[in-house]
Order: structure tokens, then C-alpha cells, then sequence
């Protein structure tokens, strides 16, 4: 039944929308920690999406496809130095590093994911009512 | 003339399962919003309609005891067609937001009167079989 497959993709939907949801929290509350060298400091992440083809029993093409998140990766951009020589994290040339996090791409991902994660409510709500009507099917 | 139940529901069942099928490659389109060089499918209903109605499946009967069996349509693996995006995108992905949503929700109200449409069609054998 291909309805209940639906429940599936959208849930799969959902749960690598609230992936990428975590990540822009994550990185608006981390847009203003510091770090000593390049390396320890903390850089904006993305999650990765990837189709997942899933055939149905007793067919040869995948007709459904969920979401699942292949990983994360960290923005590769280079990190902007701050001169504060009074920050217990500053190095020795009194500099401490800023993340490479953009509070503006991160609001517009926060409100693309919302909506995203909405809209697959909203199907799954459509199929289940569309399920619920088939089982009251004859009466 | 016998009447098979198949018959006498008409050509519902098989719109009640292709319907659904729909719906679920239109939840896909909808699942894969953000995902990158996703390409949106749909497939054409009324073509598809068309084919099951006049492909039926009929299998070998090599033994007295076997029965023939007829009604049950080649709906199987429907042929995916990729959607044509009206503006392409820079990730590669062809999935409409809006087409999609509006799709899901025709595709929706199709299935409830598919719905309907058995429903009236069932009650009216269950008057033929009470005969009240």
C-alpha cells in the first residue's frame, strides 16, 4: 500500500529538517565564541542531504524517495582575527579568532527549514486523513 | 450474465491504487525540497488510467483445476517522467515548491471522490443484494 509508505518519507523528511534546524541552533548560539588558534575555533556547520531510492516489493523502479543526512560539513572560510588582548582566549600577539558564522544565512535557514519541516506535516496530515477515509470505505 | 464483483465496481480500484501511488511520488518531490540535485517525478494519470484498463493481465492456465484470472490491470511499476522545472536552480534541484503542493492537494481531493465514487457503487450492490 503505497499510502503507508508515505509516512516514511515524510518522517524521514521531517527528521533531517530538525537535523539542519539543530545545526543553524548550534551555530546561531556559537556566532560569538572566540578561540585561541584557527583550529579550536568553531566553524559553521550544514548538514547534507541526500535522496534515499527505496523500490517497493515486487517493483523494479523506486518510486519513493526519502531524505536521510549523509553528514555534516564544517565552512571552510577563513576565520577573521579580532585584536581584544584583554580575552583570556587571546594569543600571544593579543588577537582571538571569530567564527565564520553569518547570522543572516542562518536566519534564512532557519525559516527555510521551518517551513520545509511544515510542509511534510502537512502531507503527512493529508495521508493520514486520506488512509482513515479509505478505511471507512462501504460505509 | 454472471457478475463479478470487479466489473461491477468499474474501473475504481484501479484509480484508488494509482492515486495513491501518485501521492506518494508527490510526498517524494515534497521530502526532497532540500535535498541537492534531487529531480522531481510525477507521472501522467490519464495515460496511465489507459494502460491498466486495456492491459490485463491474463495468466497461462495449463491445468484443469487453475483459474483464469482477469480484472487485475498492469498497474505495477508506473514510468516515472522527470518535471520540467520552470527556472532552474543553482543546486541542481528541480522540485517546485508551489507545483508540487498544488499537485499533492489535486492529486488528495481526486482520491476522497475516487472514495466516494466506490462508496455510492458499494451501497448500490448492497440494495441489490438485500433487495429492500
Amino acid at each position: 500500500m503505497s499510502l503507508f509508505n508515505i509516512f516514511e518519507i515524510a518522517g524521514s523528511a521531517m527528521s533531517a529538517q530538525s537535523v539542519r534546524l539543530n545545526t543553524t541552533a548550534s551555530n546561531l548560539a556559537n556566532a560569538e565564541t572566540v578561540g585561541t588558534t584557527e583550529e579550536t575555533t568553531y566553524r559553521a556547520r550544514q548538514p547534507v542531504f541526500a535522496a534515499m531510492l527505496k523500490a517497493m516489493h515486487g517493483e523494479s523502479e523506486a518510486t519513493g524517495a526519502g531524505v536521510r543526512v549523509l553528514g555534516i560539513t564544517e565552512d571552510q572560510a577563513t576565520l577573521q582575527q579580532r585584536y581584544a588582548p584583554d580575552n583570556p582566549l587571546a594569543n600571544a600577539e593579543g588577537y582571538v579568532f571569530m567564527p565564520n558564522v553569518n547570522p543572516v544565512d542562518e536566519m534564512v535557514n532557519m525559516i527555510s527549514a521551518s517551513r520545509s519541516y511544515q510542509n511534510n506535516v502537512e502531507v503527512l496530515n493529508t495521508s493520514k486523513q486520506m488512509l482513515l477515509a479509505t478505511l471507512r470505505l462501504g460505509q | 450474465m454472471p457478475l463479478s464483483i470487479d466489473s461491477a465496481l468499474g474501473p475504481m480500484p484501479d484509480a484508488l491504487i494509482l492515486r495513491g501511488r501518485r501521492s506518494e511520488v508527490i510526498a517524494s518531490n515534497l521530502a526532497n525540497a532540500d535535498t541537492p540535485n534531487f529531480k522531481a517525478r510525477d507521472f501522467d494519470f490519464q495515460s496511465m488510467m489507459n494502460k491498466a484498463r486495456s492491459e490485463q493481465v491474463a495468466l497461462n492456465t495449463t491445468h484443469a483445476s487453475h483459474i483464469a484470472m482477469n480484472g487485475a490491470g498492469g498497474i505495477g511499476g508506473a514510468p516515472l517522467q522527470y518535471r520540467v522545472p520552470n527556472q532552474p536552480s543553482l543546486d541542481g534541484n528541480s522540485v517546485d515548491l508551489q507545483v508540487e503542493q498544488a499537485a499533492f492537494a489535486e492529486n488528495a481531493v481526486n482520491y476522497e471522490a475516487t472514495l466516494t465514487f466506490l462508496t455510492s457503487r458499494i451501497k448500490g450492490l448492497m440494495t441489490a443484494i438485500r433487495g429492500d
